[in-house]
């Protein structure tokens, strides 16, 4: 094989690795969107505002500190301690399920069986007040994450591929810290699967997502399962938000990520965990394998930052329930 | 089959033999109005402890309405409910179904994308206690609580005749076995009254007499009292042990499937209004 190939594969295991991301935010969409018929707008914002707090607790910030230096004239920024990774991630895990709970009782519970168009008018509300509150929260500078996954190419898997290909192919060239991600990504996935497959909440889960009236006649509060699906979704932001936040700093363009898993979405359909998982895959991969196989030897390159759009217009034109999604029949 | 007479509150027995006992769900006056329409009007009846109690009526009636407010779906403007002899408040109907009341629905509502033997486990949740975090972690009781809950839904299972289609995802079943796995999944509580809305609206005559089987051996065999809507005249004199009569929202009749037969209101009511 020439190296070009083995370039090819390479290509092609990153785009698998971004995809693996993609998915990952795409899928904290389809649990709410299933369960209550929300397109949340926020999702992204809270995958920012989990790695703020999250790095808000690693660092000993004092939240507020801004506000409370401004009206008391203090000089207050941190507590002086650094709290270990692990107890970060737990703290700001449970930030989240403050978060989702607080979202049920001020927001949810008020707009019941309103229109699909009001509920997603609240959520873009809601993001623009989240945005506001992480700033105003943590502070809007940009943070560097770090909880101590190595970063940078992987020399072991280099060394170890470089035979392949010839004298021209120095071994694949994977970052460490993708590695990781795809990893806990995956990992996180097999267990939603599992939990909603083989435990009660789960196929309650399943069954607010089918049905309403259904699942409140067998005694399931649609309420607590809220508070519950925003809390998982509230998780999978803060994966998403401490792989994205590794690698690219803590930022406002962290939120924008969400805009990345819209085209995911129009692919894998909007209620489909599985489609959400292949569709993040095929666009990692197909927006990796154009660029290098057509968009830089052809158009010039840069192809990245638009082939996932247009293969979602394909889509919304000739197959608009995505891949997976339930067929959409009017009912006339 | 009942000879009985209505009127004995404090229970009777049967033509073949089955002892029924006080009342398990007594309605008192009950209007429910839609905005203009009014849905019920000024209705009571009691359902007593292991009886079979049908509401019959032309389309439109209510008798949904009277489902749904026995289930806590709606809310009446008017009118008392004793549930066990306690009066009821209105509840949520999550918590009616904690309660021990479970229902089936005219137009089959269940969870079409997970398979038989998954709907069937969503109507043992009332029963079931382990919290969100022994269940994320599979600790020892959730699991023990999940293979006891899985023996009594396969016991159903058994009982409805459906052990074929366990793992079949329901949507992808024929109307008649879709009805049957939503009584299935209504046994699952052990509901201590169980609400049929048209169990057998829909079906060919052999599964009606399928239905009317189970509907009966439910009955005779776990004592369940039930509740239930029916359309064909005929099924409910074979079943009910008592009827109520409802038209235009208001109550016309109410007695064993003698009676009323024999009640000219009901006669004029069902020859008055032309069927589907
Ligand atoms: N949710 C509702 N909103 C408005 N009107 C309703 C509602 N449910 C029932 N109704 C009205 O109440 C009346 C009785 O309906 P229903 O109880 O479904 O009758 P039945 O089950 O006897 O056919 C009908 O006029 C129906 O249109
Ligand atoms: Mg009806």
């Amino acid at each position: 094989m020439p190296a070009e190939f083995y370039y090819g594969v390479e290509v092609f295991l990153n785009g698998l690795m971004a995809g693996v991301m993609y998915s990952l935010v795409a899928l904290g969409f389809v649990l709410i969107f299933k369960a209550s018929g929300i397109f949340n707008y926020a999702q992204g914002i809270m995958a920012l505002f989990a790695a703020l707090t999250l790095v808000g607790f690693q660092e000993g910030q004092i939240p507020f500190s801004h506000l409370i230096n401004a009206i008391f004239g203090t000089e207050l920024h941190h507590f002086g301690w650094h709290m270990p990774a692990f107890f970060a991630i737990l703290a700001a895990l449970v930030i989240m399920i403050i978060f989702a709970w607080l979202v049920e009782k001020l927001i949810l519970q008020h707009l019941v069986n309103q229109e699909p168009i009001i509920l997603f008018m609240a959520t873009i509300g809601l993001a623009y007040f989240m945005e506001g509150f992480g700033d105003l929260m943590w502070g809007s500078n940009v943070k560097k994450l770090d909880i101590g996954i190595p970063q940078g190419g992987n020399f072991w898997i280099e060394e170890s591929t470089a035979f392949l290909g010839g004298p021209d192919f120095y071994g694949f060239y994977l970052d460490t810290l993708d590695i990781y991600a795809t990893f806990i990504a995956a990992a996180l996935v097999i267990a939603l699967v599992i939990f909603s497959q083989y435990t009660k909440t789960g196929r309650a889960l399943r069954a607010v997502a089918d049905d309403h009236q259904a699942a409140l006649s067998v005694g399931i509060s649609l309420r607590a399962i809220w508070v519950i699906v925003w809390a998982i979704a509230g998780f999978v932001a803060l994966v998403a938000g401490i792989m994205w936040g590794a690698k690219s700093g803590v930022q406002f363009s962290l939120s924008l990520i969400a805009l990345k898993a819209l085209p995911v979405l129009m692919l894998g359909g909007f209620t489909s965990i599985p489609g959400a998982i292949i569709g993040g895959l095929i666009i990692g991969v197909g927006e990796k394998m154009f660029e290098f196989l057509i968009g830089a030897p052809l158009l010039g390159g840069a192809t990245e930052n638009w082939f996932a759009y247009m293969v979602a217009l394909v889509f919304l034109v000739f197959r608009p329930q995505g891949l997976f999604g339930e067929k959409i029949i009017e009912r006339v | 089959m009942s000879m009985q007479s209505a009127q004995s509150a404090q229970g009777y027995v049967t033509a073949d033999g089955r002892k029924i006992g006080g009342p398990v769900m007594e309605m008192e006056n009950i209007t429910l109005r839609f905005g203009g329409v009014t849905a019920i009007q000024d209705i009571s009846f009691d359902i007593l402890e292991g009886e079979i109690r049908a509401i019959i009526g032309p389309n439109g009636a209510g008798k949904s309405s009277m489902l749904n407010v026995i289930n806590g779906f709606y809310h009446p403007q008017e009118g008392r409910i004793l549930y066990h002899g306690e009066e009821r408040k209105p509840l949520k109907p999550y918590q009616i179904a904690y309660q021990g009341i479970a229902r089936t629905f005219q137009n089959i509502a269940l969870f079409k994308g997970m398979t038989t033997l998954d709907n069937i486990m969503t109507g043992r949740l009332t029963h079931m206690k382990t919290n969100l975090l022994s269940q994320a972690l599979w600790w020892g009781r959730a699991e023990k609580e999940e293979v006891e809950n899985r023996e009594i839904v396969e016991k159903i299972i058994d009982f409805l005749e459906i052990q074929t289609i366990r793992k079949t995802p329901v949507g992808r079943l024929p109307y008649g076995l879709q009805k049957r796995v939503e009584l299935g999944r209504a046994l699952a509580a052990e509901p201590s009254l169980l609400l049929l809305d048209e169990p057998m609206a829909g079906m060919n005559v052999e599964e009606k007499e399928d239905m009317s089987r189970f509907i009966l051996d439910v009955n005779d065999e776990f004592g369940t009292t039930i509740a239930l809507i029916e359309h064909d005249m005929g099924v409910v004199m074979d079943i009910a042990d008592r009827v109520v009569v409802m038209d235009y929202g208001k109550k016309i009749g109410d007695g064993t499937p003698a009676e009323v037969r024999s009640n000219q209101a009901v006669i004029d009511a069902y020859l008055g209004v032309s069927h589907d």
